[in-house]
């Protein structure tokens, strides 16, 4: 039972970058590579003010700056230098290697018997029901800032970016501002999902991020999925949809694991599943056309 | 008015593949005017028609809407007195957005965006008034997304969400162009009301020489580049259908 309580733990940290892959993906249609980069920013930043012994008040906002400004730099790139959005996330994310390097000192920063976020508040004596509890706050209040944001003037201007970009200049929206704000958004997400799972596994590492991408894509992706097939449109389903579609994720995972699975193949497997929830729709739209 | 002066565009300058696009057009459109702009592909319309709007700058000349300057003014703030209708429905609305949120952002076309929540009860009311006006029984679907309308319904659609906010150009780029033509002649006989309701200075490019027959109160010929005939409304009443065809003999 542990084995999918951690599961979904694991889930609900990574329900960040769902978040923030959601967003980049309604105003760029492809996802944001920078993701990559800046979730290890999150969670080296947490990493090292942890080590530093600063609370809680100051660590989030600071790493919600920092994904931010990430964001804002692969926006700024795209927008203002006409570079392709698949290659400015992937320059920034690259060059963000080097920057956690030097912002953590070290590869690995181990966080045993520091207090974090979770040991900070006791609502329940059971550790992980407890840690289920604050991170169950923690998104709730993130799904709310953001459902909101999404419902505002603000929102539907940022959500129309990705669809038509003539029409949405033609109806007064500035869509490069639109851009580099988005991806601000959609990284400082992606630096608090650093904040939570480092504070969650009591390490940072700088290796954490590669590949993390994936993770936002396949959440984002089994959520579109549940959303055409019930042809869902308001804003509160579908963020509660990609939240479920990182937990839905993290269960395949574990249950991979919970079969046998040499882990030397998870990635492999990560990479097959989301090909197959990728690949499976349009092979069976395909034969119906 | 919109004062056009000395346009000129050329894309490429210099290169093996240099168009001149436009070559020094000037007009002059009065305000509450609707002016159809004909002429062959490669004759420079949509061009002139993409300057006015600020969606592509020109190489010389200026552009002035009201008196003021926009030459160099993006298309996003030249909006504040434009509203456009795209040829392709598809691009013309946010296709993954509902009806409703996609009127919200017609509404505040000349106002900033900001942090607060504008679909509300009175507004969801007020959009459904106004695209009940069309009589295609789309009032009760605005919480659909745009994409499962049809074309027709779309361009219906861009139109009134053109008169959302205060409005004083309104540029149409083939609006018909991608329409059968039952729906063409629902979006034109629209289109035709709101301009006259809302005396609309009006930019109408098309193909189809019988709407530019029958709407506008001016109409001017483009080829490569420049204006070769300029038809007032006098003139534009004496014209017979027969010798728009005759232009493209």
């Amino acid at each position: 039972m542990d084995f999918y309580l951690t599961a979904l733990l694991q889930g609900l940290c990574f329900s960040g970058i769902a978040l923030g892959i959601y967003i980049s993906m309604k105003i760029f249609n492809i996802p944001d590579i920078t993701t990559d980069g800046s979730y290890t920013l999150g969670g080296g930043f947490t990493g090292i003010l942890l080590l530093h012994n600063q609370p809680t008040y100051i660590i989030l906002p600071a790493v919600i700056l920092a994904g931010a400004i990430a964001g804002a730099l692969t926006g700024i790139i795209h927008t203002k230098l006409k570079i392709n959005a698949l290659l400015s996330g992937i320059l920034v994310m690259y060059a963000l290697y080097s920057v956690n390097l030097k912002i953590m000192g070290r590869s690995n920063l181990p966080l045993n018997g520091i207090p974090s976020l979770f040991s900070l508040i006791n609502f329940i004596t059971n550790p992980n029901q407890n840690t289920l509890l604050i991170l169950l706050t923690f998104v709730v209040i993130i799904t709310l800032i953001i459902g909101y944001l999404l419902k505002t003037d603000f929102g539907i201007a940022m959500r129309a970016t990705g669809n038509s970009e003539t029409m949405i200049r033609a109806l007064g929206v500035n869509t490069d501002r639109m851009k580099i704000t988005g991806l601000a958004i959609a990284n400082a997400l992606t630096a608090v999902s650093g904040y939570l799972i480092t504070q969650y596994q009591g390490y940072a590492d700088i290796s954490m991020g590669i590949g993390i991408v994936i993770y936002g894509l396949g959440s984002v992706i089994i959520a579109e999925a549940f959303i055409n097939w019930f042809k869902v449109t308001s804003v509160w389903i579908s963020l509660l949809l990609v939240i479920s579609g990182a937990i839905i994720f993290q269960f395949v995972l574990a249950l991979t694991l919970s079969v046998g699975i040499d882990p030397i193949f998870l990635k492999l497997v990560t990479a097959a599943f989301v090909l197959l929830i990728v690949g499976l729709p349009r092979l069976s739209f395909n034969r119906s056309a | 008015m919109i004062a056009i002066d000395h346009i000129h565009k050329v894309f490429n300058k210099g290169k093996a593949n240099q168009v001149d696009a436009l070559n020094g057009i000037d007009l002059k459109i009065n305000n509450g005017e609707f002016l159809v702009i004909v002429g062959s592909n490669g004759s420079g319309k949509t061009t002139l028609l993409n300057i006015v709007a600020g969606s592509v700058l020109p190489t010389s000349g200026t552009i002035s809407i009201d008196g003021n300057d926009v030459t160099d003014i993006p298309d996003y703030k030249r909006s504040q007195w434009i509203a456009r209708v795209l040829q392709n429905p598809v691009s013309g609305t946010a296709s993954d957005l509902s009806i409703i949120d996609n009127f919200r952002l017609a509404a505040i076309r000349t106002k900033p965006k900001g942090l607060s929540i504008g679909v509300d009860e009175a507004f969801k009311k007020l959009v459904k008034e106004k695209i009940a006006t069309l009589g295609m029984g789309l009032e009760n679907k605005t919480d659909q997304p745009m994409d499962t309308l049809s074309g027709g319904q779309r361009q219906a659609l861009t139109l009134l969400m053109s008169i959302m906010d205060s409005c004083k150009v309104l540029l149409l780029d083939e609006p018909t162009a991608a329409l059968d033509p039952r729906s063409a002649e629902v979006v034109m006989k629209t289109a035709d009301k709101l301009i006259k309701d809302f005396n609309l200075t009006t930019i109408l490019i098309t193909h189809n020489l019988k709407d530019a027959y029958n709407y506008g109160s001016r109409i001017i010929q483009m080829r490569e580049g420049i204006i070769l005939k300029d038809i007032n409304t006098e003139k534009k009443a004496e014209l017979k259908q027969n010798d728009l065809f005759d232009w493209f003999g």
